[in-house]
């Protein structure tokens, strides 16, 4: 792998330990919006959130020993590694908001309210983020 | 042996006796959070200390040159290599996790010693199989190991909302949760450990292969010459 794909790859893994965390942080433990444990999930639901859970705690460590060794070797590329790690955070909100919580049924994200217009709001935040990822990235080849 | 590995063999067996004897294995007779507060020191946090001792150097160096080379020859042998594989080994410990939680085990005989041998013993096996610090020719190279953390962290989080919803049987319903969000939240913790040791691991290879020249380069597992890993 050149090192050029490792800016991208140590930024990709730390978006989406990123937006993992945050979940957890913000609507998981402090507003307790999500639920832990929906008693409808699905067992294909909690397969995907373990998995995802347990890759993502992985990639945040994994992509900050990443980019430790690209700064020991001066090829850090800041476009790539933000093009990245916005591309690999809307990934995850944008897995997240459709796959997880509306195919897989795995939790919604507010309970008592419409969630439409929540899912919206989720969804297109994920799409922006993925959208200016891509933006850097493509750039930052074009200049190569 | 250096001071630090004795410190963690130390704590290792200190942590081990913490979880199977004393006040908390008291309490885990009849309260299913200090029985997870116990399955998490023994089957996750003794491991990682005893592996980071790095035990069979000690043995080796301690044991005479014969016994010291039938040991080595046991432990190339076939059926060991296959249960020190990273896959093979993170399948024996979230299986038996699995079997433990999920049927009628855990209270038929939760507390036998052969329990906590098992949990002891195969949360060994995997950590050495992941970050082991003693010498294994065949350890396979890091992608192969960080997939079988990975499925085995995902097994254990599964296997702990799973029970947030369905208790074991004989535990009741509230203890089950808090017990089922210590797993979870107890065993990032300790996973947040493993995967920094194993990442730092990485980083040290990494740096020493990328500092040879390169006709050098040629150190480490087939697996890490072909991917540069």
């Amino acid at each position: 792998m050149s090192l050029a794909d490792r800016n991208v790859l140590s930024g990709a893994l730390l978006g989406l330990g990123v937006a993992a965390f945050v979940d957890e942080v913000v609507f998981h433990q402090l507003l307790h919006w999500h639920h832990f444990y929906d008693r409808s999930t699905p067992a294909a639901g909690l397969v995907s959130d373990g998995l995802f859970h347990a890759f993502s705690w992985f990639a945040t460590v994994a992509s900050l020993f990443l980019f430790a060794d690209l700064r020991r070797r001066a090829a850090v590329d800041p476009a790539r590694w933000w093009g990245g790690l916005l591309t690999g955070a809307g990934g995850f909100q944008l897995y997240d908001g459709t796959i997880q919580h509306k195919i897989l049924q795995l939790h919604q994200i507010r309970y008592g309210v419409n969630v439409t217009p929540y899912d919206w709001a989720w969804n297109i935040a994920a799409v922006l983020l993925i959208a200016a990822g891509v933006v850097l990235l493509v750039r930052a080849r074009r200049a190569a | 042996m250096t001071a630090p590995r004795i410190a963690c063999l130390a704590a290792g067996l200190a942590t081990a006796a913490a979880a199977v004897t004393g006040p908390l294995a008291g309490a885990a007779h009849h309260d299913f959070t200090a029985h997870m507060t116990g399955h998490l020191l023994l089957g996750m946090i003794a491991p990682l200390l005893l592996v980071l001792a790095a035990p069979v150097t000690m043995v080796l160096r301690a044991l005479p040159v014969g016994a010291a080379r039938r040991l080595t020859r046991f432990l190339n042998s076939r059926p060991v290599r296959m249960v020190t594989h990273p896959v093979p080994a993170a399948a024996l410990n979230a299986g038996g996790l699995w079997l433990l939680y999920t049927t009628g085990l855990h209270h038929a005989i939760g507390s036998h010693p052969a329990v906590h041998f098992h949990v002891l013993a195969s949360g060994y096996l995997f950590t050495a199989a992941v970050i082991g610090v003693d010498p294994a020719p065949h350890r396979p190279g890091h992608p192969v190991r960080a997939a079988a953390l990975i499925g085995f962290l995902a097994a254990h989080a599964v296997l702990a909302k799973h029970l947030y919803g369905h208790p074991p049987p004989g535990v009741p319903m509230d203890e089950a949760r808090a017990g089922a969000e210590l797993m979870y939240y107890g065993g990032d913790l300790a996973d947040l450990v493993l995967i920094v040791v194993f990442c730092h691991q990485w980083y040290r290879a990494a740096g020493a292969r990328w500092r040879l020249p390169a006709e050098l380069r040629t150190a480490g597992t087939t697996a890490e010459r072909h991917n540069g890993w």
